[in-house]
């Protein structure tokens, strides 16, 4: 910054008004729909093919879990004939048969409701008990976020599928849907409670959590009004991808022969079955291997989509 | 731009109509649309803009630093005879600064955080090729952050970014940006997220430095009186195009584009520095008597104007109190990380002074100086120490329930982040009338009636009632949050840095809306800021604070003429201008 | 650093006794007789119970027979196993075999996971991000068993590569292919988390500073971006650490590795449930000490953690 002096005097040069016109000064300028987070995440996600494809994946995993006998006429465990041990496909046995010489594809099917039923009521669990650990220790801080905090870090110190086996080592005598997914459940939740606490710090020092104070919004109210609902983004991402991992760790626990009884149809159930047939077999582990695959992906799937269309900072870079 | 008298001395830096856009899925977003510029030898030129103008992004194009979707799509930029557009990324590397030096606008966030101060400068000292060798490059180094303004540079050279002063983090950034000796410096707006007066002290030495080097200067910032202090050349940007340019004093004395004559309106150190010639020709020394011809400004706003309006609508009779503050303290704990290392902070120590009714007391001070502190405490959003806060004459520490509601009822507050003081999540309507729902007033059609008369009040149209914030600009969201203020016929307003964030041309104007609201509904505004310009024009008293203490009160126009204490007169100093005369 | 390595020391005693409480608690505080659930449909011989009584202290109340318990596991006394031999005998025989296994897998996944992440981070949209992203994705949904399965078909039945179990001593190129399977839980994740946080670094302020104060690109990538993409990528890694002790498990399971997780697998399948409990609890111990020590790592990773002011 400096005074040359051989520097010549530039004009003063002024561009012509019909070239720079001028702007209202702030002027409303307003969309023809409303807009906000959700409803532009919606926008955003429709229109994307992967949305479609984990939505009607989902939506069939859904329906097949709920009508199976829609799918397939043929009983899942009557008529097995050991005769059809491992035996290949045929026309009215599309996938072939298992060890017992029952249908795979029937199987399959009726597993379904299983595999989705564990995964829904373990995220209703994680979900319930993160959204009280997480919204509490976040919002209310102090020595209650010191020990929900801790008693979080605490369950998060021991991998939930350990955990378990654990548990499920204990309740070998009642071991069903609902047991295994409190098993899976109880230690899973500490993930959804430190991501919202996370978020809950973030939003709760928001000028418009401070306004809505000054008016005189009681503590509750601020929280379920203004703090959730801004908050709650990351959670449903973590809800859904959770999802399909509750499904994998159903199937890990009966495949290590802690999760549910033999009689129980599952994916993780049957395929526990048919590894030691891995060399003669392999259709009867290939197929429930598929469906549980297919099945976690789509979730997993749904849970990106999401997470790309509530984050702005990710649709920016896009 | 050029001149044809320059045929002895060659342009530095010649920039012709340059073009740049974004890529974005609906194609290309034009950015900078036909840009010349010449910048000589040693000369400084200021670029002046709003935000979106396009000025950093001309800044960056020329050394190749656009963000990822950035494209220039046209015109050339020569730099010392050698066209830099098309260049390749070995020999833009080669130019970057070693001729070029930049220097970014946040110090916060421009240094990487897990490398010592002492390493970022180093490693730009041997990819420029200035020394070699552990010791000459380390010896360099420190020579480097000494002339940058860092006097113990040697031991310092091993700590972290994070434990360095915003303004020191500013000297190392300045420093790495001259370390090679370049040609042209560009300095994107490299002070505005410093405090005042740490503003003032570091363009001083940038500017000795510069000198000294002999390097041009292409500085970017948003403040014209900045600009035309600092810049014998000044460049104003609207909207990817250049509407006007020139020698700084010409175009300050004589705008000419009606979008110049708005800035020049509107900027709030320039109508600070206007007043205070003005009201020193008149005997009284007072606004009052201001005789000024509003500059015709095309649907704008003219500071001058306003602040002159808004004293004459002032009644002048004196007032009860509205807001008394007696030894407010405010002590804050801070567990120690690690052992024994807890102390106390007292962000607000014995502060004193009270708000006649119907006026405006600013409370000025920097970062820590604990204005915002006492705000809250005001607003009851903090309990204090000790001392007392009288509202009305009533005490308001022991108040609970419902007479605190009431109390809440009477007072307001409008906060600084225009994109943080309202819940993205709900609709306009909804925000405007929460208040009014907490406070059970009205029906659902009174309270929707309230909400278009308040959405009118700060001119803005009904049909926002059922948009989000994100469908709105910050001065927009402002009004907003105005009128959610207003909701409830407080008496008092609290404004938390409510203009900080703005933009000049929407800053001049929601301080218009503030001083008309005020004649109308009487109100009594305390008004937070680190601005002293702003103050000029909207406030009665001003209270300087400093670390928790108010170290002068007065009213504006006596602090302004005759300031007492020596932080007040360096805040004062610190207005951009000083060094410039200015017609009234 | 030395108060920063003090504080992270002191609160994992915490969680240390909280977790040992925990698992002893899910265990012992129950209804009924714990060991006797333990055993779910099997009958064991009373001599057995006996011992497993004593050893347990069931005789005491809870809350004596829990610090015994803990007492006992500071003294690195995790109980006998079935066939009778002391938890730590089978630890030291079988933890090298799993610290080998894992640290195979481990470098596996850093190696391969940071690289192609860091690839397609630098080339976000191009056709290797997006194959890199789908092949991710495709990881990440399959169960770690599916994975062990199908390279054991693959690799060991079909082309015959590789020995579809591990021979005794577990020599390294047997190793190769359950590490592979063991990294490729994790692997899919890292690509992600270095992709993401990788795109993020590259917009930040310091990057572009770096370029304007004229660094190559080839430093650049490394030492600014690289370096601090880094930080959440070993944050991410140590809370996985669970996932890989599960993987351990099953993949030594499947692949008949003489390690800790096929004890613990082999226990599992049998329903020797106080085994199941104590290498449980040494899983548990081995996490909360890998995650010691990786906050201490993200100490000298991050100064600002380092040094608070």
């Amino acid at each position: 910054m400096s005074n040359n002096s051989f520097t010549p005097t530039p004009k003063h040069f002024v561009a012509p008004l019909e070239e720079t016109p001028l702007v209202a000064i702030d002027a409303v300028n307003v969309g023809e729909r409303p807009s906000n987070l959700w409803i532009d995440a919606w926008r955003d996600m429709r229109r994307r093919p992967m949305f479609w494809i984990s939505a009607v994946i989902i939506l069939l995993v859904i329906v097949v879990a709920l009508f199976p006998t829609l799918f397939t006429s043929v009983p899942p465990n009557d008529n097995c004939q050991l005769s059809n041990s491992n035996g290949g496909p045929t026309s009215d046995h599309l996938l072939g048969f298992t060890k017992q010489g029952c249908d795979v594809f029937s199987r399959l099917v009726h597993g379904t409701s299983t595999s989705l039923s564990v995964g829904i009521i373990v995220t209703i669990l994680t979900t319930v008990l993160g959204i009280l650990f997480g919204a509490f220790a976040g919002f209310y801080g102090g020595w209650l976020d010191s020990i929900l905090s801790r008693a979080g870090d605490i369950f998060f110190s021991i991998p939930y599928i350990l955990a378990a086996v654990v548990i499920m080592s204990v309740f070998s005598a009642y071991r069903n849907v609902f047991i295994i997914s409190l098993a899976i459940g109880i230690f899973a939740w500490p993930a959804t409670a430190r991501v919202l606490r996370a978020e809950i710090l973030r939003v709760k020092n928001s000028d418009y959590v401070m306004a809505a104070r000054a008016t005189g919004v009681t503590n509750f109210r601020i929280l379920v009004r203004h703090v959730l609902p801004n908050s709650i983004a990351p959670v449903i991402v973590v809800t859904t991808i959770s999802l399909g991992a509750a499904i994998v760790a159903e199937a890990t626990l009966s495949f290590l022969g802690v999760g549910l009884p033999n009689s129980t149809m599952s994916w993780g159930n049957d395929i526990s079955a048919a590894q030691v047939d891995l060399r003669t077999a392999p259709q009867t582990l290939i197929y429930p291997s598929l469906a549980l695959s297919i099945t976690v992906l789509a979730f997993i799937m749904m849970g990106e989509v999401i997470r790309d269309a509530l984050d702005p900072k990710a649709r920016a870079q896009r | 731009m050029s001149d044809p008298t320059t045929q002895n001395v060659k342009p530095l830096l010649e920039i012709k109509d340059l073009q740049v856009g974004f890529q974005t899925t609906g194609g290309i977003v034009p950015a900078v649309r036909g840009v010349d510029l010449t910048l000589m030898p040693g000369q400084t030129l200021a670029i002046v803009g709003e935000s979106g103008s396009g000025k950093s992004t001309t800044a960056h194009a020329i050394i190749n630093l656009l963000p990822g979707p950035g494209r220039i799509t046209g015109g050339s930029i020569t730099f010392d005879g050698k066209e830099l557009i098309g260049l390749g990324s070995k020999q833009m590397e080669s130019i970057r600064g070693r001729e070029i030096g930049f220097v970014p606008q946040d110090p916060m966030s421009n240094l990487n955080p897990v490398w010592s101060i002492g390493f970022q400068v180093e490693e730009t000292i041997r990819a420029n090729g200035i020394a070699s060798g552990r010791k000459n490059v380390r010896a360099h180094a420190i020579q480097v952050l000494k002339e940058a303004g860092l006097q113990d540079a040697d031991k310092r050279l091993k700590q972290f970014p994070h434990q360095f002063s915003g303004g020191m983090r500013q000297r190392v950034l300045i420093g790495i940006g001259l370390s090679s000796r370049p040609k042209l410096l560009i300095a994107d707006e490299p002070t505005s997220a410093l405090d005042v007066t740490v503003q003032r002290r570091i363009l001083d030495h940038l500017e000795t430095l510069t000198r000294d080097i002999g390097t041009a200067v292409l500085f970017i910032t948003h403040d014209l009186g900045l600009a035309a202090e600092r810049a014998e050349q000044l460049v104003v940007m609207y909207k990817g195009k250049i509407v006007e340019a020139g020698p700084s004093k010409e175009i300050l004395e004589n705008p000419v584009h009606p979008y110049t004559q708005r800035l020049v309106a509107a900027a709030p150190s320039l109508a600070s520095r206007r007043i205070q010639s003005a009201t020193h020709a008149t005997a009284t020394h007072a606004l009052s008597d201001l005789e000024y011809a509003p500059t015709k400004v095309t649907e704008g706003v003219d500071l001058i104007a306003a602040a002159e309006e808004r004293v004459e609508k002032a009644p002048a009779v004196k007032r009860p109190d509205a807001i008394v503050v007696r030894d407010l303290t405010k002590v804050y704990k801070i567990r120690g990380q690690g052992k024994g290392s807890s102390g106390e902070v007292i962000a607000s120590d014995k502060v004193n002074f009270s708000v006649e009714k119907g006026t405006t007391t600013a409370l000025v001070g920097e970062s820590g100086s604990g204005k915002s502190t006492v705000a809250k405490m005001i607003l009851r959003l903090e309990d204090p120490t000790s001392g007392s806060i009288l509202i009305d004459g009533t005490d308001v520490a022991p108040l609970k329930g419902k007479a605190l509601l009431d109390l809440r009822r009477r007072m307001q507050p409008v906060f600084q982040d225009p994109y943080g003081s309202l819940d993205p999540l709900r609709n306009i309507g909804n925000t405007i009338s929460e208040p009014l729902q907490v406070h059970k007033v009205g029906d659902r059609t009174a309270r929707k009636e309230r909400v278009f008369e308040l959405l009118d009040q700060v001119s803005l149209p009904k049909s926002l009632i059922t948009r989000y914030p994100n469908e709105l600009s910050g001065g927009q969201r402002q009004r907003v949050a105005i009128a959610r203020a207003l909701a409830l016929k407080p008496d008092v307003v609290v404004l938390d840095e409510a203009v900080s964030a703005l933009d000049v041309l929407v800053q001049a104007q929601i301080l218009k809306l503030l001083a008309d609201l005020q004649a109308e509904l009487e109100l009594t505004y305390l008004f937070i800021t680190h601005d002293l310009a702003v103050v000029r024009v909207i406030a009665d008293n001003v209270c300087v604070m400093q670390q928790g203490k108010i170290v002068e009160a007065a009213t504006t126009d006596q602090v302004f003429d005759s300031p007492q204490e020596q932080y007040t007169k360096e805040l004062l100093n610190a207005i951009p201008g000083a060094g410039i005369t200015l017609g009234v | 650093m030395a108060g920063y390595i003090l504080r992270r020391l002191l609160q994992a005693i915490p969680v240390l006794l909280g977790t040992t409480f925990l698992i002893y608690f899910m265990v012992f505080a129950m209804p009924g007789d714990p060991l006797l659930a333990l055993f779910g449909d099997k009958t064991p011989n009373p001599a057995l119970l006996e011992r497993l009584r004593q050893e347990y202290h069931l005789d005491q109340p809870f809350i004596v027979q829990y610090f015994l318990y803990l007492g006992g596991i500071f003294r690195g006394d995790f109980g006998t196993s079935f066939s009778g031999e002391a938890v730590s005998d089978i630890l030291a025989r079988t933890f090298p075999v799993t610290i080998r296994l894992a640290i195979m897998a481990l470098i596996i996944e850093f190696v391969g996971g940071v690289l192609i992440g860091l690839v397609s981070g630098l080339r976000k949209g191009k056709l290797f991000d997006a194959s890199a992203l789908v092949v991710s994705l495709i990881f990440i949904s399959l169960p770690i068993f599916v994975i062990a399965f199908v390279a054991q078909y693959i690799f060991g039945i079909q082309l015959g590569w590789a020995r579809t179990t591990v021979s005794t001593g577990a020599p390294i190129q047997d190793l190769i292919l359950p590490a592979f399977v063991l990294a490729s839980i994790s692997f899919a994740q890292l690509i992600r988390l270095t992709r993401a946080s990788v795109i993020e670094t590259q917009g930040l302020d310091f990057v572009r500073t770096a370029y304007g104060k004229g660094l190559s690109r080839r430093r650049i990538i490394p030492v600014h971006i690289l370096r601090n993409s880094l930080i959440p990528v070993v944050t991410y890694a140590a809370t996985d650490f669970g996932v890989l002790l599960v993987g351990a498990t099953v993949t030594e399971g499947i692949f008949n590795v003489p390690g800790v997780g096929r004890t613990l697998y082999q226990a599992i399948i049998r329903g020797e449930g106080p085994t199941v409990v104590s290498f449980v609890t040494v899983m548990v111990l081995i996490y909360l000490a890998v995650n010691l020590v990786v906050d201490l790592l993200y100490g000298l990773l991050d100064p600002r953690i380092r040094y608070v002011k």
